[in-house]
């Protein structure tokens, strides 16, 4: 699609360069001064001028209609994505899957499957880009910024971070691993994994003891978050947002920011207390309050069962 | 007056006075001009010195000329000194300064001791730019992203941030400058309609240079009260955006495109019609693009920002609006090239740069319209794609149309012909240097190299086409060193120019060259249009060379 698009542009760059080019050349050769003719005196053209601006405006409304709709796919996941968190530092690509492994600067996934990738960083701007995908997208401390595709081929493809962070810029490079699913597979099983990513989560909502107010079983003194992922969230100040992972984020690290409707602000701020992998667990876990997980990387059948809250 | 030496030259603004006093607490815009044009010729060569390390580290893929940490203080500091100390003073602040008020008729800039001024605070500005640079320098690429320049970076950003935030008073002093001269001081019988088009083209760059300017100002202050005293304004763990940073440095730093490239289009509107022999086609059209280049242009900012997390319907408004700034372009490039149909053209160095600016401005204008187009900006975002595109528009543009108005005023400012011969072989070297070195990095950008990389080891098929860029840009830096030479030698055994040696029409060719400090000796009344070329003999030279 992108190549497509890339490819019509080369033609009609080339062909408004060399026109250009051409008449100018043609218009100098044949009107170069000669002695005795006189340059012919022209006031303008408004038909011209009308012509040669309504005819690039029309051709520039279609690149832009076009570019438009291959944007519009890239900044739209399919539903079913599989999820895979990525946490960018000065200088390494940190990789968290939802099934509880983690490498660095290689990112695994398998072949045929819309994968979205869920990015923070926990220092400067990076930005993540696969040129053999054809895409990228900032890496933004103190936000979550996605990116979704699909390999169509296995093999190993360049990632590089393209928005200068410091002294190795150039260094924060890594690999993208496509492989078929028997491999990915046999690649998600291999190693020391100490749990889901959701269950980790789940070990931090204790641990830091969240669970004391947002309980599960009668009303606590924060929201009941069983089934609040993903749904709008009525604000105290009247205003609804969607509880997305921003969202819950920014209730973790400025949990006045925005307080639901019917609740106190009296829940503390662990800006500082929590790293941006533990963050990422704690989405994942609230996450999977609220769904049948989206699906892991390794496809429905792979699918781990949604971690039950502790009674 | 008295004179006590006999002096058979007329007195001019060259030697009406004597003394490093009387050029330092000059008045005179002409005089003021040459300080500039001494000035941005120094930092310029600053700014090519670091190119030229830049193009020899990447010679090879690994890092092995520079220290990564040089490597990245090399490109930031190429770009902030091409960008904020030669591009943006250059044609306004030299030739805009030297031919504004004599292309209205004037005597002076409206407020000549404000322009002194400014040039002071250029001054001020470049003096503490160097200071930066000889005590370490900067590493936060030109652009200053936060909050890398705020929060990480251990270079000195305060000093240069602060360099860049002087500057901008000078920009600022300039554009009021010229926007009170256009409106007040013109002769009598010179009318908006009759202004030349370099005049229109600048009145559309001051305008920018007022409207735009204090917002950079005030985005470099909040990165160095960032960095100083803590505060949280793009700093994500204190509640503030990086991401607010690039909507306030765009919002000046896009317009600023505009602000070098429009004086150039100033001069290419000069330049086609005089050796065309011909009034400019469309003048209305082409001046009122200028006013739409420099009204769409505030509107386009976000279009830098397309993958750094802006929401999908404000990337949509502003690629659209995107478009929309390019058509202008579009129109002035048909209207020069219609200048040439049926004229009578000749080949001289001045015309040789106004043709390369439109080939190559072309080429930078539909790159753009690649960017502009939201699925392949994702693509070539951020890799050298864009680096090539903005050297087009830059160099290719502003720069070519900078030396292009070097040479065709050079007999007015100095009153001595250059070698036109050198000066044809100049333009072809720097065209050849230029498309060698910057049309490369278009497909090194499409193949993934990101910008700012200091060691590509891992992409070692990248290294053939930055040794071309490389090799290119050696080409290019003796195409610029040769009018230095040439120029340099004609103010001493240079051909008196007379005059009006291209015969062009313009106000400033009807007065003597190099002209007196008041420009004329009486007001000029003014009862033709712009570009009267039908009234007009042919230059003297020309006739005889074509015989």
């Amino acid at each position: 699609m992108v190549d497509l698009l890339y490819i019509f542009l080369v033609l009609l760059s080339t062909v408004a360069t060399v026109g250009i080019a051409i008449t100018i050349l043609i218009f100098g050769m044949k009107y170069r001064r000669r002695h005795g003719r006189e340059a012919q005196q022209i006031e303008g053209s408004l038909l011209l001028e009308i012509t040669w601006s309504v005819i690039p405006l029309g051709i520039f409304f279609v690149i832009f209609v076009w570019g438009a709709v291959i944007y519009f796919q890239m900044r739209t996941p399919p539903r079913d994505a599989a999820e895979i968190y990525v946490v960018g530092k000065q200088w390494m690509w940190k990789i968290q899957h939802v099934e509880g492994q983690r490498e660095i600067n290689e990112l695994h996934v398998p072949v045929d499957r819309d994968v979205k990738l869920i990015m923070t960083s926990q220092d400067v701007i990076h930005s993540f880009f696969v040129p053999e995908f054809r895409v990228k997208q900032d890496v933004v401390p103190g936000r979550y910024t996605t990116l979704w595709f699909k390999a169509t081929q296995t093999g190993t493809y360049h990632l590089f971070c393209t928005q200068y962070c410091g002294t190795q810029h150039s260094g924060m490079i890594g690999d993208v691993v496509v492989m078929n699913p028997i491999d990915y597979q046999n690649w998600m099983s291999g190693g020391t994994v100490t749990g889901s990513l959701a269950q980790n989560g789940q070990t931090l909502f204790q641990q830091l003891g969240c669970s004391t107010c947002h309980r599960f079983d009668v009303q606590g003194r924060g929201p009941n978050l069983i089934g609040a992922f993903g749904k709008p969230v009525q604000l105290q100040d009247g205003r609804t947002v969607m509880a997305d992972e921003n969202y819950v984020r920014e209730s973790i690290l400025v949990p006045t920011a925005k307080v639901v409707s019917g609740f106190q602000p009296i829940m503390p701020s662990f800006q500082g207390q929590v790293s941006e992998e533990q963050l990422t667990a704690l989405v994942a876990y609230v996450k999977s309050l609220s769904q049948q997980p989206a699906g892991a990387a390794g496809g429905p059948t792979n699918n781990p069962s949604p971690v039950v809250p502790a009674p | 007056m008295a004179t006590t030496a006999v002096s058979v030259e007329p007195k001019n603004y060259l030697n009406a006075e004597y003394g490093i006093r009387s050029w330092l607490f000059t008045t005179d815009h002409k005089r003021i001009a040459l300080l500039y044009l001494v000035s941005i010729t120094a930092m310029f060569f600053f700014g090519g010195f670091f190119a030229l390390l830049i193009r020899l580290e990447l010679l090879t893929p690994a890092g092995d000329l520079l220290l990564a940490d040089t490597y990245n203080k090399m490109f930031s500091m190429h770009g902030q000194v091409m960008v904020f100390f030669f591009l943006i003073p250059s044609i306004p602040a030299v030739l805009g300064n030297f031919l504004i008020p004599m292309m209205i008729g004037a005597k002076d800039l409206a407020f000549p001791r404000i322009n002194l001024l400014s040039w002071y605070i250029y001054i001020a500005a470049a003096i503490l730019y160097l200071v930066c640079i000889v005590t370490g320098g900067v590493d936060t690429g030109w652009t200053f992203y936060t909050p890398y320049s705020s929060l990480f970076s251990n270079t000195h950003v305060v000093e240069a941030g602060l360099a860049i935030f002087i500057a901008g008073f000078s920009s600022i002093l300039t554009g009021l400058n010229f926007v009170v001269t256009v409106h007040r001081m013109r002769a009598p019988g010179m009318t908006w309609s009759r202004l030349p088009l370099f005049v229109w083209s600048h009145y559309a760059t001051s305008i920018i240079m007022l409207l735009g300017t204090p917002v950079i100002a005030i985005t470099l202050v909040l990165v160095v009260l960032e960095r100083t005293l803590n505060l949280g304004i793009f700093d994500p763990s204190r509640g503030g955006d990086p991401v607010l940073f690039q909507h306030l440095f765009w919002f000046y730093s896009h317009p600023a495109v505009y602000i070098m490239i429009l004086p150039s289009m100033a001069v290419v509107s000069e330049i086609v019609p005089c050796f065309s022999r011909k009034r400019v086609f469309g003048y209305n059209f082409v001046a009122m693009a200028s006013v739409a280049i420099a009204v769409i242009g505030f509107l386009v900012w976000a279009h830098h920002m397309f993958v750094a997390g802006i929401s999908l319907y404000s990337a949509l408004v502003f690629s659209f609006l995107t478009f929309l700034v390019a058509v202008p372009s579009a129109i002035k490039v048909f209207n020069w090239t219609a200048t040439m149909y049926k004229g009578s053209v000749s080949f001289s160095t001045p015309m040789l740069y106004a043709m390369g600016f439109i080939g190559l401005f072309t080429i930078g204008g539909m790159t753009g319209v690649f960017l502009a187009a939201l699925g392949v900006d994702v693509h070539v975002h951020d890799t050298y794609f864009v680096i090539a595109h903005f050297h087009y528009v830059m160099v290719g543009g502003a720069v070519l149309g900078y030396l292009g108005g070097i040479h065709f005023w050079w007999p007015k400012i100095t009153g001595k012909l250059y070698p036109e011969a050198w000066g044809r072989l100049a333009a072809v070297i720097v065209f050849i240097g230029f498309n060698l070195t910057f049309f490369p990095q278009f497909i090194l950008g499409y193949l993934g190299m990101p910008r700012r990389y200091w060691d590509y080891s891992h992409m070692p098929e990248w290294q053939a086409l930055n040794v071309l860029s490389t090799a290119g840009a050696s080409i290019l830096a003796v195409g610029y060193l040769l009018p230095m030479v040439y120029l340099f030698w004609s103010l001493r055994y240079g051909k008196p120019s007379g005059d009006n040696p291209w015969m062009a029409t313009g106000l400033e060719w009807r007065t003597a060259s190099p002209p007196p400090t008041f420009n004329f000796d009486e007001t000029p009344v003014v009862t033709w249009e712009a570009y009267d070329y039908e009234k007009m003999p042919l230059p003297e030279q020309e006739v005889t060379l074509e015989r």
